[in-house]
């Protein structure tokens, strides 16, 4: 297979050679063709740099990018073929829906009805049918945000990026939106690259995810990979919030002498005698779908999720903890 | 634990007897802020040009060289005589030749400022564009006919880099050359540019302000050519801003009556023609029949502007 984008050693800072903003620092990167990539990452994190990297809006400081092979140091932006999706979609506004979706077959000279028509089709695939008379100030943000994409795909993009595409959207919407963006991807067989911040959307929806933390990549891999073997803290406190153990408590719990995480959905709480680890029930949360209980266990506080349905303990309970020893995962660093 | 504070603050005077008006009655506020400047807007603004336009229906009675207050539309009929004529294409010509050289020189200008200044470049291009607006227009006007002049910097410079030839060329063409730059039309029309720039360059910076950077960023990724950039997002979101420059420059060119006396060949351009009529010839309803030619001239190239979709990014 080969791969839509490949980064070598690509370096993004910014300001004075001296004391630089290393934005994006010395990252490797390969995106296998007609996956949904997913760059997970906290704000300044470097992860919506690299999109730009792709799309040619910034370029390199350092190292090589390839989008199908071909260098793309020398390429601007428009001879990419490559689309975005914006993150505040970008639509212009003295255009209705159809000329929207239709400019990138317009400017490259494509006829009016050819194009005209080619927008009506998208509209229809992302499911805006008679809306090509409106102006984007028209629509709600959903709406919005299906045109942008509508406007991305018509030009039949050989990678499409999509930029934090359903920040803007509540929360009902956006789990909608997930399942179109993922069926449509499946369905055109085009990469996606997609950015965000959050961890839940990335690990649904991508095949694999790259996280970034301070302009590295943290960790490279599938969901479940990253989720169950998180290599290093910062990948497993910001990747469903686990449980990072200290050397000398993971060997209080079992294991060896080395940093480990342990997910809080894999702890049980049970009765207090007859078990290795106990300790004093010191928070309650209420989730809605469960519930979670922090534990002090010799000074260190761990978080265990319990189901709904199951008895919750009462703040000040002493109570003892369970759970798998495979589930204890030990890392390799810290970053 | 609570502290004794209450749950009512007490009224404090006229200012807090006032607000709570206003609270209770926020139309009330409006028609207070709203009032003086609609009494401004609608007696003395609209209120004279209403005058100015009842004077235009009047007419001069030629023996006694007395107004004669009777409805009649001779004196329009007199604005198409040939050496009025010749007015008022002069004036409109030389109107959208300004607004036009204006327009090129504002945009890289305000093109830069919108997009790149920064903090301190800013102030920069503030202080820059309004500067010469602080000093007295007639000083400015001066200093350009000394500079325009034939004795002037700009022959000398000309001489010493060997540009005469071509300077002498330009001054040579028919319709815009001249004796020396400070007697041709070409003279006036750079003493307008300069003078009417602010105007055009701030409103365009505005309006240039206010296109994001995504929205170019968008236009290349679809794979725009930055000539088609600017064709298709750039310029139509500017529109705005650059109707509102070119209606400063426009109008106000065609309203002067300092910079044709002072520079160029001293043909009579609408403001001076209104100037004179008014002053020394005591026609009145043929001055204000002149005074309305840039007024509708403005109202048809706003309706041709709005026609032509210059307003839609509003």
């Amino acid at each position: 297979m080969t791969a839509a984008v490949e980064f070598q050693n690509v370096s993004r800072h910014f300001g004075p050679a001296n004391a630089p903003v290393k934005a994006v620092d010395g990252v490797d990167l390969t995106i296998a063709e007609g996956s949904f990539f997913a760059m997970l990452g906290p704000s300044g994190s470097g992860k919506t740099t690299c999109l730009r990297l792709i799309s040619g809006f910034e370029k390199p400081t350092g190292g090589v990018i390839r989008i199908f092979g071909q260098d793309v140091s020398d390429i601007p932006p428009n001879r990419r073929n490559v689309n975005t999706v914006f993150q505040d979609y970008a639509l212009f506004p003295h255009m209705n829906v159809r000329d929207n979706v239709a400019y990138g077959p317009m400017v490259k000279g494509v006829d009016r009805r050819t194009r005209e028509a080619q927008a009506e089709e998208m509209l229809a695939l992302v499911k805006l049918e008679g809306y090509g008379d409106r102006k984007p100030g028209q629509l709600s943000g959903g709406q919005r945000q299906r045109v942008a994409l509508a406007r991305a795909l018509v030009n039949e993009p050989k990678v499409l990026l999509l930029d934090e595409p359903l920040g803007a959207l509540d929360l009902k919407l956006r789990e909608a939106m997930q399942d179109e963006l993922k069926a449509l991807q499946a369905r055109l067989g085009i990469t996606f690259v997609f950015v965000t911040h959050d961890q839940g959307e990335a690990l649904s929806m991508a095949d694999s995810l790259a996280v970034f933390n301070e302009g590295k990549i943290a960790q490279i891999g599938t969901p479940k990979e990253i989720y169950s073997h998180p290599r290093t803290r910062f990948v497993a406190d910001f990747v469903g919030s686990s449980n990072v153990l200290a050397p000398e408590v993971t060997r209080a719990f079992g294991g060896p002498a080395k940093w480990a995480s342990l997910r809080p959905e894999m702890l049980r709480v049970t009765a207090a005698d007859g078990v290795a680890l106990s300790g004093v029930v010191t928070g309650l949360r209420y989730l809605g779908a469960g519930s979670r209980v922090t534990v002090a266990v010799n000074g260190t506080e761990v978080a265990a999720q319990l189901p709904a349905g199951q008895a919750v303990p009462e703040a000040g309970a002493v109570v003892g903890l369970a759970f798998d020893p495979s589930a204890l995962h030990v890392m390799e660093g810290e970053r | 634990m609570t502290t004794q504070t209450p749950a009512i603050l007490p009224e404090r005077g006229l200012a807090d007897r006032l607000t709570a008006l206003f609270w209770r009655h926020p139309r009330l506020l409006l028609a207070v802020l709203l009032t003086p400047p609609l009494l401004w807007l609608g007696v003395v603004y609209l209120g004279s040009l209403a005058a100015l336009l009842l004077q235009s229906f009047y007419s001069i009675d030629e023996f006694s060289g007395l107004v004669k207050q009777e409805f009649t539309l001779k004196t329009y009929a007199e604005l198409f005589r040939a050496q009025n004529l010749d007015i008022i294409i002069r004036t409109l010509v030389m109107s959208a030749a300004v607004t036009i050289g204006c327009a090129v020189i504002a945009f890289p200008i305000a093109y830069y400022a919108a997009r790149f200044a920064k903090g301190k470049w800013k102030a920069v291009f503030y202080l820059g564009v309004m500067l010469p607006l602080w000093s007295s227009y007639l000083v400015k006007v001066y200093a350009w006919k000394l500079i325009l002049a034939k004795e002037g910097i700009i022959t000398w410079a000309a001489e010493g880099a060997g540009l005469s030839m071509v300077l002498n060329a330009i001054l040579s063409i028919p319709g815009i050359g001249g004796n020396s730059l400070s007697t041709s039309p070409l003279g006036t029309f750079l003493v307008f540019v300069y003078v009417w720039l602010p105007y055009m360059i701030l409103p365009m910076q505005a309006a240039l302000e206010r296109v994001p950077a995504s929205m170019l960023e968008a236009s290349a990724d679809l794979g725009a050519s930055r000539a088609q950039t600017f064709r298709t997002v750039i310029l139509p979101l500017a529109m705005p801003g650059v109707i509102a420059g070119s209606i400063f420059t426009f109008s106000l060119t065609m309203g002067d009556y300092i910079i044709p006396q002072i520079v160029g060949t001293s043909a009579r351009f609408i403001g001076l023609a209104v100037y004179q009529l008014q002053g020394t010839a005591g026609n009145i309803p043929l001055a204000a029949a002149f005074a309305v030619v840039p007024i509708v001239i403005m109202v048809i190239y706003l309706m041709i502007a709005k026609r032509k979709g210059a307003f839609d990014a509003l």
